[in-house]
């Protein structure tokens, strides 16, 4: 005698078809529920940043422009154009451009560099360095700002971009580390062994061998160090003010500067333009973005 | 009424023909492997028989019952998994009476068919214990009870033990065979491992590419194969297939081997054969397992033929000796214990009463 | 010499990121832990004054309201995240068709920075165009969404922003460890008779400890560090109603010329970090060892 008694077969298969269907269409519906959450912002800002002031006052968040007004990305990224007072984005831009580019490079390959020593020239002590270095992506960077700041200041580089991109080197240098250390260690030693019997040194094995295939790794340091480099506020904020502010610091203040009327198209456009890169790049190249997040995070 | 029926089943995966108008079917009681290299299409046929995959053409039933489209859970059906697939968030005895707290069995059936089964499989002091906790051996064990505990008209294994090391896969197969021999339960056994399935079965379906090449007790797989795949796959070493030709002169029929000068005739008169066949100069291969050929006459029909031994493996209790016949290689099993001599011809012994004889081309027993 | 040098090559090589790191995390940290033990006020003072900073910090009711500000953010921020990542991430473990543009949604916010979602939401919550006016333009008459620049209810929109940011990434996270678990265990459930809710409670999401562990020290993490959200959204206002640790500490500092309580602040911000992140390190390597 059986445990499961034989059930009447049809009847099963009808009531399990229906359940599935009702179930799917469950399914859909919440998942675009939270697509319309997450979307949401993003479309209030483009329609927003399209509207004049007047269609703002009188439609809600959702109604569309009536037609595509650019005055306010204009605005925006070149500014009123009456001289003093009139913030815009464009030098800005530009100046976290040369800020990210340098900062992106030399951490990055400092990364790759450190990433290398620690899992291919082993050496007692080799993964409390590790552990060390690790720590410097988990500190709240208030616990640094004060020290950082009068050292920038003795070195004669506060309120400058290349102070930023001191900064942003010394702070990437832990996740950048990660990411290489995790990436190389499932390289097998023995590539590198048959590299030294056939004659080649240190720097030599780096750069012929383990280089050529780090390109997954690359990608995904480059783009996580990009990302948090232009999205940075607390560096840019604390240790740049005025000319040699990064954009995040300069859309900040356009918005906060309530000279007399505030222009929430103007505002919008702004904050795309600021988001614009790293959106850029997340639609370009999401899925190493994702692998980075996850394993540079799972992997702790 | 046959426990299980398989009729006309198709399977596709996108355009790939996984499983080509098979049909099946066991009795009760039966162990069913099935048996053949991976990408055969024999654990898709297992998934199809649990219900975790769907069918394209063609219908499963369990007691005359059509399964086609029923879920798993109801086909009365339990299932050990090639890694277990044990909850690792659950104690051993959770693992075992998960199954029959979703069917909502009463506590007393629950406790009482627990008793039983761990009592029966020795897990009874793991009850507790993680699935990370056990070992390999006891891991399998588990499994088995979690699927004993649930009284299935039908066990599906696939690859059971495909995990285990080579000393631990032979211990477990004994007890699997012991099983099944207490419980006389209805099987479906999925492996690779011919070894297995010849030890374990009481029918074998032998797979390849989606069809099933031949169904049939182990004895007449082993001594009558269906055709070559069969002839080559079961066995270790395999079946020698010898290329050559019939020859018929009058009512004399013999095979010659290709490249050989005709002057070793193999008399094959007193072979049975399956059809009536034209029997001069068809191209055959010539099967004889490596086991029937022996270094000293022991039937009154062997065929004495001298070859040359060109290699020898010693495995321990048995060599095998390679001989060159007509410049191609056969296989021959001896004891140890008899010294052969290298690249010296000798005296061997085709045992006629094993042979089997296949078409070159279409590959079929003859 | 050069026997030497090749030697201790990777050393050397080593010795930039080291020597950087001790220098610009480990020693400032231990800059900051000093200064909070001195009287600094504009400029640092380096004689010791005990724990004076620690005591007016505690004493400050600024302070007090950061603090309990953060543990509500962080409460609510890491219960929200992890209830939608996980619902996102078992939703679309299901074989949905438009997985990969679903994800990118659920995702992209993490893309932003914390200022541009801050100018989003702001306008998006502003009292008299935003919510509000959508919805009282819609018929709901008497709607009032003034969460902003209410005082009892502000923080509550850092959280929105906050989910918002941040819960695609745990989903991301989720819906690896989902995937990374063979599927022989689920359809052993399938015979078992789980119905799918059963298997994703009963067996799936309990595998899923180390992915909780993760995504919690992950949040706590970016929580405690808030400071470019809040200056976005509402500037630690109305008043001081929203203010968190990270803004007690840059305002302390930059604007109020008390540099001994700023760092005082930043070192229990260190703390709190610390209290996570052991912990957490530390069970990771066990596992790492012994696996």
């Amino acid at each position: 005698m059986s445990v499961n008694a034989i059930a009447s077969y049809k009847q099963l298969e009808q009531q399990s078809k229906v359940k599935n269907l009702i179930l799917r269409w469950f399914l859909y519906f919440i998942l675009i529920l939270f697509a319309s959450y997450f979307i949401f912002p993003l479309y209030v800002m483009i329609v927003t940043s399209f509207k004049t002031m007047e269609e703002i006052r009188q439609g809600t968040l959702l109604t569309l422009p009536g037609e595509l007004n650019f005055k306010s990305w204009a605005v925006a990224w070149g500014g009123r154009g009456y001289g003093a007072g009139d913030t815009f984005l464009r030098p800005y831009f530009w100046n976290s451009i040369k800020m990210v580019v340098p900062a992106v490079v030399v951490s990055t390959f400092i990364g790759a560099m450190t990433g290398y020593v620690l899992t291919k020239w082993r050496f007692k002590g080799d993964s409390w360095i590790f552990l060390f270095l690790l720590f410097g992506c988990f500190i709240p960077f208030q616990a640094i700002l004060l020290p950082m700041a009068r050292t920038l200041g003795f070195l004669g580089i506060s309120n400058s971009i290349l102070g930023l991109v001191v900064v942003h080197i010394v702070y990437g240098i832990p996740f950048t580390t990660l990411f290489f250390r995790n990436y190389y260690v499932s390289i097998p030693n023995e590539l590198i062994k048959a590299a030294r019997i056939d004659g080649a040194g240190f720097f030599k094995i780096f750069f012929k061998i383990l280089l050529p295939i780090s390109a997954p790794i690359i990608v995904v340091t480059v783009i996580w160090q990009f990302t948090q480099i232009w999205n940075d506020f607390l560096f840019g904020a604390t240790f740049s003010f005025g000319k040699a502010a990064p954009i995040q610091v300069a859309l900040n203040n356009m918005v906060l500067s309530s000279t007399s009327v505030k222009e929430y198209n103007v505002d919008m456009a702004s904050a795309i333009i600021a988001g614009i890169p790293t959106l850029i790049v997340y639609v370009l190249a999401g899925k190493y973005f994702i692998r980075g997040l996850t394993s540079g995070a799972v992997k702790g | 009424m046959k426990t299980l029926k398989i009729e006309d089943l198709s399977k596709n995966f996108g355009s790939t023909e996984v499983l080509k108008k098979i049909n099946l079917e066991i009795d009760e009681g039966n162990f069913l492997v099935l048996l053949g290299p991976s990408g055969c299409g024999k654990s898709t046929l297992l998934n199809i028989i649990a219900g975790l995959e769907t069918i394209n053409e063609g219908n499963v039933y369990i007691d005359d019952y059509n399964v086609s489209k029923v879920e798993p859970k109801d086909r009365n059906i339990a299932m050990v998994f090639q890694s277990y697939a044990l909850y690792p968030s659950m104690n051993v005895k959770e693992n075992m009476v998960f199954g029959l707290k979703q069917a909502k069995t009463s506590k007393e059936k629950i406790e009482e068919q627990l008793k039983k089964v761990s009592t029966f499989l020795q897990v009874g002091e793991l009850l507790n214990r993680k699935p990370s906790q056990l070992s390999g051996g006891q891991r399998q064990r588990v499994a088995i009870g979690r699927a004993l505990v649930r009284e299935p008209r039908i066990f599906l294994f696939d690859e059971p033990l495909s995990n285990l090391d080579a000393k631990l896969r032979v211990e477990m197969r004994r007890e699997i065979k012991k099983l099944h021999q207490t419980l006389k339960t209805t099987v479906v056994y999925v492996t690779h491992d011919q070894t297995e399935a010849m030890s374990l079965g009481t029918k074998i379906a032998i797979m390849n590419h989606g069809v099933i090449q031949q169904n049939d007790t182990p004895e007449i797989i082993y001594n009558k194969p269906n055709n070559t795949f069969v002839a080559d796959f079961i066995g270790s070493p395999s079946m020698n297939l010898i290329k050559g030709n019939l020859v018929q002169n009058s009512n004399k029929i013999s095979f010659v081997a290709e490249g050989s000068d005709n002057s070793i005739q193999i008399p094959m008169n007193n072979y049975n054969f399956d059809k009536k066949i034209e029997f001069n100069n068809k191209e055959i291969y010539f099967g004889i397992r490596p086991e029937h050929i022996h270094f000293k006459k022991s039937n009154e029909n062997d065929f004495e033929i001298k070859l040359r031994a060109d290699l020898s493996e010693y495995i321990g209790h048995e060599q095998i000796v390679t001989f060159n016949y007509s410049n191609q290689e056969i296989l021959a099993k001896f004891a140890s214990t008899i010294k052969i001599q290298m690249n010296k011809e000798m005296s061997l012994y085709f045992d006629l009463s094993h042979i089997s004889l296949f078409d070159k081309s279409s590959k079929e027993r003859i | 010499m050069f026997k030497w040098l090749e030697k201790n090559l990777p050393k050397i090589v080593l010795a930039p990121a080291v020597g950087l790191i001790s220098w610009f995390v480990y020693g400032f940290i231990l800059w900051t832990f000093y200064i909070s033990f001195t009287n600094s006020k504009i400029l640092p003072k380096y004689e010791l004054w005990g724990v004076g900073q620690y005591v007016k910090l505690w004493a400050s009711r600024k302070w007090l309201i950061a603090v309990d500000n953060l543990l509500i953010f962080t409460v609510l921020f890491l219960v929200i995240c992890i209830v939608i990542g996980i619902i996102l991430a078992i939703f679309l473990d299901q074989k949905i068709r438009a997985e990969g543009v679903l994800r990118t949604i659920y995702l992209y916010p993490m893309a932003l920075s914390f200022i541009v979602t801050g100018t989003a939401w702001k306008w998006i919550l502003n009292p008299t165009l935003g919510i509000q006016k959508l919805f009282i333009d819609m018929g709901f008459e008497n709607f009032t969404f003034d969460w902003l620049v209410n005082r009892d209810m502000a923080i509550y929109t850092i959280v929105i922003a906050g989910v918002w940011q941040s819960s695609g990434f745990v989903m991301a996270l989720f819906l690896a460890g989902l995937r990374s678990i063979e599927d022989e265990i689920v359809k052993a459930a399938k015979i078992d008779g789980a119905n799918l809710f059963t298997v994703y409670w009963k067996i799936l999401i309990p595998m899923m400890r180390p992915v909780f562990f993760t995504s919690f020290v992950i949040l706590v993490h970016i929580s405690i560090k808030s400071y470019d959200l809040i200056v976005a959204l509402t500037q630690g206002g109305p008043g001081i109603s929203t203010t968190m640790p990270a803004l007690f500490m840059t305002q302390a500092a930059f604007h109020k010329s008390q540099v001994g309580l700023s760092a005082a602040s930043a070192m229990m911000m260190f703390m709190a970090v610390a209290a996570v992140i052991i912990p957490y390190l530390y069970s990771e390597l066990r596992r790492e060892n012994v696996s």
